[in-house]
């Protein structure tokens, strides 16, 4: 392995290849290569720390699919995925120090709305009284002060995207990843979270990359932009 | 299909010639179901040979149905009273005897020969049918045997009393019958009750818990699959009858001239067996004429070799094997009919709570 | 649906009360009469006061009780670790261990008895825990459908999500997919105390003779006692636990409910990591284990007799002789072409009730709902108490039927029907309204165009619930146990009074029995899955 440069990327991916089985019918046997489809082909990437970057590629380009080798969700056939230097190729999901916003939000519907958010914070073992002001500080910095005892089923779509968000940020990754965070919203809504994100994020100063197919998003939040085509 | 229907209902005439050698016979059926207890030869014995000469004087055919353990028997023809499974019962004891009659299932006859005194009968038999509910065919003890061989092997003097059994020495050997099912079992409970009585029989059971006491369903099962000598199972004592053991020398097989198994004449309790007209017949006749052949001479004088029990018959001889080697003890133990009748199911369910529960 | 079932059946009144008049009689006089029965026999102070106040009643109660949590406990905890692993992962042999799984709980609880018999060592014979091991082993497939089914349809990225706030594999599976698929679990677990509550076959088997469920004490004191007024409160007090159950059980599912995005397809892949392969293998290794050994030891028993390995058992399955002359009035070929006559029997009497029934339901309305419904009781209630109802009504002339060769065999259409019902209404409700109107409308007359649209799609469900309806038949125990005369003891029957000769050839035939029993079940179990539509023709339709 090579020596770490002096100030490593938050984020570096490293020739990064994925291939799929592609799904048969039902009640079909065995999978032959024939049926192995290439989604993703020597990938590399690199974000400095710090810096929010938009990767911008048609649907079905694999940015979705990149976003999940990352975070260990998937495992790629070849290539390295290192967070500040540190080769996280071989580490389970929640080891790396990766956070990830996905486009659903994924929030945990037993749970509270301060639950949700405090979720990261208890896993890293942060006792309760703790990590409820935590949680509370990001509700406050999302803009969704009281909304603490609140389902998580009865937000608006806005409102959940705010939980999802906070709920990454207060785990204090490494790393934060965020599948197509405002499709789906309306255009005011949209416009509006895409100018608060873009400040949230560099507040932080937290390296992240972006997934999105929007341009004037990416531009919005995004310091730089790059297509997954010509990675 | 239907020949195995036919056999459940008992009723239908089977295609038989013998019956024209029927004489003075006006037989409404031509063939009746014998219902017993499952150490009942069907085929094959000396016995069978007498029922099929009955068939061929009278033109009635005899089927066998084997119909389990004696309790179990009685459960079924309890639950079949006025229906019945066949037409004859052969082999409700005394200690079950008041349940059937409570239940109904007998249509009430005592044989002919015994009314009009052709057949020669002790009259205490008589006293247990007062009136004329079922006709006593044979008598008996059950007792506990055992297996010489497996004794003399290991130098160890055989139990002599109830108290013995109990003792560690003679841990798990001993197999018994549930008195829930078997009549053996209950036979053997009561003899139990006979000598603790009816405050200390608990006990004592407790007692033989802890010291490994076997039990299974049934005689067949106790006898012919667990004991040592007769089934080449793993227990040397067996709840038996005190005829066990000539059957032993008649059955053995080289032959032998001395008896393999011992008897327990201390736990012996007496036994009468009855047949029984089953209420609902079809047949009734039919039936009446198999239960006056069951106490002839022709028919009791095979019940020693092959169901190991003595004859009511007083006329009947015994064979030489019988007198020889069965145990007839002393005394043996007897409880009031009435006393059995009603205690028997809190007995019954007080011992399952003790040694089964 | 039942607007467009009644325009294609639009029938004359005649003929669906003509249709409905055979179920419904049925009904009447073999379930509700003997259950009306039995509670009459059973509503009798001193009756009632005797039994509750006899303390081995409440031992019998406390007994079940617990063999029947314990067993859910155990069934659940073992269940989840295949359930995940089946939901979520591809693997290869997963179908073979999902019909392994299935086998197993279709299997006649005889059999299943008589295999964790085969199974165990003789010291753990006839002990409650070779009992709570047969629960567990019977009851797997409950916990893995079940479960299952929720399991592969919850997102997986909640998890993913959950991973990326650092959640340890454990941690995920305690924190998010436990409390998500709990209402899944407690489905499941109702499911499998009620079976193990009402256990029978099983522990008449394999339980030592003191060892009683309610259901078997029922037996003990109506067949063995005769004790028939203790009996019917016993079957009463089951029905009335049961009840409490199952009110509590929809209550708490409904407070515990809560919406969750489910995906619409499966989330199945392949396991990825090495991890993740040792997992799964482990996962279905054991499992395959745990379900295939019981089988694998029925079969293998049946070839040991007393004198050593041999197929004396299978070569001479018939009367055997323990001395000359004396047989222990069992006959295992009887008992085959016994249970073969039932069948037949049964089937029929099932798919000609459970036909006509399922055209009356469909062509009636309200009323037709009510026919359903009661033709669903049987299942509700426990085959042990429905042989004893019958058994103790069908007793006076004219009605005294117990000599009867078909009361058997109606005992078990009746618990076959509901089976048959079910396979042929949803068949019959998806069938084009417009059809039948295009029939009519060429001429037919109504009776005609509902013969020519209806009855065509009858027959394959009809073959599915036929099938059903005899490996129901086959492997029926309860009822038949209280119903069944000598000389015509069915299978399970056999097996059950076989299996209790230890040590002799006799048991070796019993294995051999229920090792008959367990293929021929399978084999039926096969044909319905196969002739079952598949989800594409029940969508083409």
């Amino acid at each position: 392995m090579n020596a770490p440069p002096r100030d490593p990327p938050g984020l570096d991916i490293q020739d990064v290849t994925v291939t799929f089985g592609v799904p048969r019918a039902e009640g079909t046997r065995g999978r032959d290569p024939s049926d192995q489809q290439l989604v993703l082909d020597h990938v590399s990437l690199s974000v400095r720390s710090g810096e929010v970057v938009a990767l911008l590629g048609p649907s079905g380009s694999g940015k979705s699919t990149l976003l999940r080798v990352i975070a260990g969700i998937i495992v790629a056939d070849s290539g390295r995925v290192l967070v500040h230097g540190v080769d996280v190729t071989q580490r389970p999901t929640h080891l790396r120090g990766v956070g990830m916003v996905f486009q659903d939000n994924q929030l945990f519907p037993h749970m509270s709305v301060l639950d949700n958010v405090a979720f990261g914070p208890k896993m890293a073992g942060i006792d309760r009284s703790e990590r409820a002001e935590h949680a509370l500080t990001w509700l406050r910095r999302v803009g969704l002060e009281g909304f603490e005892h609140r389902r998580v089923t009865d937000l608006s779509g806005g409102e959940a995207k705010r939980v999802a968000l906070a709920r990454t940020l207060a785990g204090e990754p490494a790393v934060v990843l965020l599948d197509e965070p405002l499709t789906g919203l309306d255009r005011d809504l949209h416009d509006r979270l895409a100018g608060e994100l873009g400040a949230l994020l560099h507040d932080a100063d937290v390296t992240t990359l972006l997934v999105t197919h929007d341009h004037d998003e990416a531009a919005t939040i995004a310091d730089r932009t790059a297509e997954l085509t010509d990675l | 299909m239907a020949t195995i229907f036919v056999v459940v209902a008992g009723a239908c005439g089977s295609d038989d010639d013998a019956a024209s050698s029927s004489t003075d016979v006006a037989a409404t059926a031509d063939s009746i179901t014998l219902v017993t207890y499952d150490s009942f030869p069907e085929a094959d014995t000396s016995l069978n040979d007498a029922l099929a000469e009955f068939s061929a004087d009278t033109g009635i055919d005899v089927e066998i149905l084997v119909a389990g353990d004696t309790g179990t028997m009685l459960s079924k023809a309890a639950l079949t009273a006025g229906n019945p499974e066949g037409d004859v019962m052969w082999g409700i004891d005394n200690t079950l005897l008041s349940r059937a009659i409570t239940d109904d299932v007998f249509e009430p006859y005592l044989a002919a020969p015994i009314t009009d005194g052709s057949v020669d009968i002790d009259p205490a038999f008589l006293d247990l049918v007062p009136n004329g509910e079922a006709t006593p065919v044979d008598y008996g003890d059950v007792c506990v045997n055992y297996d010489l061989a497996w004794f003399a092997e290991r130098d160890l003097e055989p139990p002599t009393t109830f108290a013995d059994l109990v003792d560690p020495a003679y841990a798990g050997q001993l197999v018994v019958q549930n008195p829930a099912t078997s009549s053996p079992g209950l036979a053997f409970l009561l003899a139990t009750i006979h000598e603790y009585g009816l405050e200390g029989w608990q006990d004592y059971w407790s007692q033989l818990g802890a010291n490994g006491v076997e039990v299974v369903d049934g005689w067949t099962e106790a006898y012919y699959e667990r004991f040592t000598w007769a089934g080449g199972g793993p227990t040397p004592m067996v709840v038996s009858y005190g005829s066990s053991p000539p059957a032993e020398v008649i059955f053995a097989d080289p032959a032998r001239n001395d008896a393999p198994t011992g008897v327990i004449e201390d736990t012996c309790f007496r036994q009468v067996e009855f047949a029984g007209v089953l209420r609902g017949t079809d047949a009734p006749d039919a039936a009446r004429q198999l239960i006056d052949f069951l106490v002839s001479d022709r028919f009791q004088r095979e019940l020693a070799l092959n169901l190991f029990v003595y004859p009511t018959n007083a006329a009947v001889d015994l064979p030489q094997e019988f007198i020889d080697f069965a145990v007839v003890p002393e005394s043996s133990r007897a409880i009031d009919p009435a006393v059995i009748d009603a205690e028997r199911s809190r007995w019954i369910d007080e011992w399952t709570e003790l040694v089964l529960g | 649906m039942d607007g467009a079932g009644a325009r294609v059946n639009r029938l004359p009144r005649r003929l669906l009360i003509a249709l409905a008049v055979g179920p419904t009689v049925g009904l009447a006089v073999f379930y509700v009469w003997p259950f009306v029965t039995l509670v009459v026999e059973a509503v009798d102070a001193t009756v009632i006061a005797d039994t509750l106040g006899r303390s081995s009643t409440w031992e019998v109660v406390w007994f079940t009780a617990w063999q029947a949590v314990v067993s859910t406990v155990m069934t659940i905890a073992v269940g989840m670790a295949p359930a995940y692993v089946l939901a979520r992962y591809d693997f290869r042999g997963r179908s073979v261990l999902v019909g392994l799984l299935t086998a197993m709980f279709v299997l006649p609880t005889v059999v299943m008895g008589a295999a964790i018999l085969a199974l165990l060592p003789d010291s753990l014979d006839r002990t409650v825990w070779a009992v709570i091991g047969a629960h567990v082993v019977f009851n797997l497939a409950v916990v893995v459908r079940v479960v299952g089914s929720l399991w592969e349809h919850l997102p997986t990225d909640m998890e993913a999500a959950a991973a990326t706030l650092g959640a340890s594999r454990w941690k995920v599976a305690t924190q998010i997919s436990a409390p998500l698929v709990r209402p899944a679990v407690t489905a499941a677990a109702t499911i499998v105390f009620l079976f193990t509550f009402t256990s029978y076959g099983v522990i008449r088997i394999l339980a030592a003779p003191g060892t009683r469920t309610i259901e078997v004490e029922v037996w003990r004191r109506a067949t063995q006692l005769g004790d028939i007024g203790a009996a019917a409160v016993l079957a009463l007090l089951q029905l009335v636990v049961l009840i409490a159950i199952v009110s509590w059980s929809t209550v708490a599912q409904r407070r515990h409910a809560q919406a969750i995005g489910l995906e619409p397809t499966s989330a199945r892949r392949r396991p990825q990591t090495v991890g993740e392969r040792r997992f799964v293998t482990l996962i279905a290794g054991s499992a395959v284990l745990v379900a295939g050994a019981p089988l694998v030891a029925l079969v293998v028993r049946s070839f040991s007799t007393p004198t050593g390995w041999s197929t004396a058992a299978w070569t001479g399955l018939g009367r055997t002789e323990i001395r000359p002359g004396i047989r222990v009035g069992v006959d295992p070929v009887e008992a085959v072409v016994n249970s073969l006559g039932n069948a037949l029997w049964a089937t029929s009497f099932a798919v000609v009730i459970g036909a006509s029934a399922s055209l009356a339901i469909v062509g009636a309305g309200r009323a037709g709902r009510a026919l359903d419904g009661g033709l669903m009781l049987p299942l509700a209630t426990s085959a042990v108490t429905i042989g004893f109802g019958m058994l103790i009504t069908f007793d006076t002339s004219p009605v005294d039927w117990r000599a009867s060769w078909w009361l058997v065999p109606v005992g078990h259409a009746l618990i076959a029907v509901p089976f048959v019902v079910r396979t042929c209404v949803g068949v019959l409700r998806s069938v084009d309204p417009a059809m039948g109107t295009a029939a009519a409308t060429l001429g037919a007359s109504s009776i005609r165009a509902w013969w020519a649209t209806l009855v065509p799609y009858l027959w394959r469900p009809l073959a599915v619930g036929a099938a059903l309806a005899a490996a129901i038949s086959l492997g029926e125990f309860g009822a038949t146990s209280f119903l069944s005369r000598s000389g015509g003891e069915t299978m399970p029957i056999a097996i059950e009074q076989l299996l209790g000769r230890t040590g002799s050839i006799l048991q070796a035939q019993g294995f051999v029995l229920a090792t008959l029993l367990a293929a021929t079940t399978v084999i039926l179990v096969v044909v319905v899955e196969r002739l079952r539509p598949t989800e594409a023709e029940r969508a083409e339709r």
